[in-house]
């Protein structure tokens, strides 16, 4: 199962938990799954139409996923999706 | 593949490059005897010009470490004064230091770290008026700002005079670096095309910060900072490297420049502009419903006369380790929404937090769910410290 690597001020509204498995055949769906899992991420993800915030990007394993396909890039059971949202703390 | 910038290359191509007095020769030894820094790379750092914009978590470690390192001029933007809270993540201040300007304090921890460096204290606010004259007077920037209007004006300042951004970023416990703004590489606007809107990421000062994470990041940016300066080794150009100080994991993703980017892509940004107003920065007093508020000296006569009514604290349960009031019941403002059916329109309800953000937030729920006795208590437990019991800590 594709596994959801969490952020700190992501991880902060489930517990604490930094790594989430989850299944779909896209990153699209496995976010579907993450948030059926935990509904109060799903405002933080990714607006009311399902479409990407400008400010949390979505890294499958190493690359950026608007670069490889958007939500819809396939995923497969050992990919790695890393949230990554814009912190500003200095 | 190494990678020098314009910038720099301007300077280091002249061989008006600086020569090292014994003096420095001597301190800078272990540095001459790497043969990728050497005389001439020693040269190259006494003749580098950094800006430094933030004296504090991140700018604390990468002014030293440059500092230290020989960078021969390090100009410092920032206009706080030192506090308690910033001692446990800025190592540039010390506990004699609270209250003092954290230029002059700086000044003096970086002429005692090394008296062959010059500092340039810019005792002012980065704003768009500025920052084009600022950050063009020097050859690279370290950005260790703590919000992201300043964030965005360095990006776009710094697209604009052609000079690197070396960035930094901590909340909690994870970090984020890179290179930014060189001549092939995507700048923060290509990763981040807009903000989030104000208030949905908690500040430091709001969500916490692991102490020594900024001393990981800026640490980081200042190894950034000197390698861009030398032309040596692969620069985290095109790479977001992510850090997770609980799990010890480090990730380095891939980041492009976007065609699209108005920054660096389009150039349709050619000025900067009104970063408060792009990050939804409210410039005159926020137009929100207002809420009906009790003051911390008027709740404790409440308590003291033993009035009929319900105290809420909606503070995090480890916040209550650290300070709490008498009779205040634990509802984090996340689960508050939840339990308002439970609640009593009949009663008063007061509402309590650290500063009285959170709490006013939960009277506004409260409103607009119909109740008309909802109270926020102003100034939350640091006011009542204040009026109230000073035996109860700040925070």
């Amino acid at each position: 199962m594709p596994t959801f690597h969490l952020p700190s001020v992501l991880s902060a509204h489930i517990g604490g938990t930094r790594a989430v498995e989850t299944s779909g055949a896209t990153v699209e769906q496995a976010i579907d799954r993450l948030v059926d899992q935990y509904p109060q991420l799903a405002p933080r993800l990714r607006d009311a139409s399902g479409a990407p915030y400008p400010f949390v990007t979505f890294y499958l394993n190493d690359e950026d996923v608007r670069l490889v396909g958007g939500f819809g890039v396939a995923v497969s059971d050992d990919d790695e999706v890393t949230i990554v949202p814009a912190v500003a703390g200095g | 593949m190494s990678t020098t910038l314009d910038s720099i290359d301007e300077t280091t191509s002249t061989t008006a490059l600086p020569e090292l007095t014994r003096a420095e020769v001597e301190r800078y030894s272990r540095h001459l005897l790497l043969p990728e820094v050497g005389m001439d790379g020693q040269r190259k750092l006494k003749a580098a010009r950094v800006l430094l914009v933030g004296a504090g978590g991140l700018g604390s470690p990468a002014a030293l470490y440059l500092a230290a390192a020989g960078v021969g001029t390090l100009g410092i933007v920032d206009f706080d004064t030192v506090d308690v809270t910033n001692l446990h993540r800025q190592l540039l201040h010390g506990t004699s230091d609270i209250g003092r300007s954290k230029l002059d304090s700086a000044i003096d921890r970086l002429r005692e770290v090394n008296p062959h460096v010059k500092v340039e204290p810019h005792e002012v606010r980065l704003t768009s008026a500025n920052a084009l004259d600022l950050i063009g007077a020097y050859d690279l920037v370290v950005d260790g700002t703590d919000n992201f209007q300043t964030r965005y004006l360095v990006n776009d300042a710094c697209v604009l005079t052609g000079r690197a951004n070396v960035y930094g970023s901590i909340f909690r416990f994870d970090g984020q670096v890179s290179v930014f703004c060189t001549p092939d590489g995507p700048c923060y606007r290509c990763v981040y095309r807009e903000p989030p809107p104000a208030g949905m990421v908690p500040s430091c000062a709001e969500g916490g910060v692991l102490g020594i994470l900024p001393g990981l990041v800026g640490t980081l940016q200042a190894t950034e900072a000197i390698k861009l300066i030398l032309g040596i080794g692969e620069p985290l150009i095109g790479r977001f490297t992510l850090i997770d100080a609980l799990s010890a994991r480090w990730r380095s993703v891939n980041i492009r420049r976007d065609p699209t980017c108005p920054a660096c892509g389009t150039r349709e940004l050619q000025s900067l502009i009104d970063y408060d107003a792009f990050c939804g920065i409210p410039t005159t007093p926020a137009v929100e419903t207002s809420v009906l508020e009790i003051t911390p000296t008027e709740l404790a006569e409440r308590l003291r006369r033993g009035d009929d009514f319900d105290l809420i604290d909606v503070r995090e349960p480890h916040e209550l380790a650290i300070a709490s009031i008498p009779g205040a019941r634990l509802v984090p403002l996340a689960a508050f929404a939840a339990e308002i059916p439970s609640l009593d329109q009949g009663r008063d309800i007061v509402v309590l937090c650290r500063s009285g953000a959170r709490s006013a937030t939960a009277v506004r729920q409260l409103q607009a769910a119909g109740f008309t006795q909802a109270y926020n208590v102003v100034g939350g437990i640091l006011r009542w410290s204040d009026d109230v019991d000073p035996t109860v800590v700040k925070y």
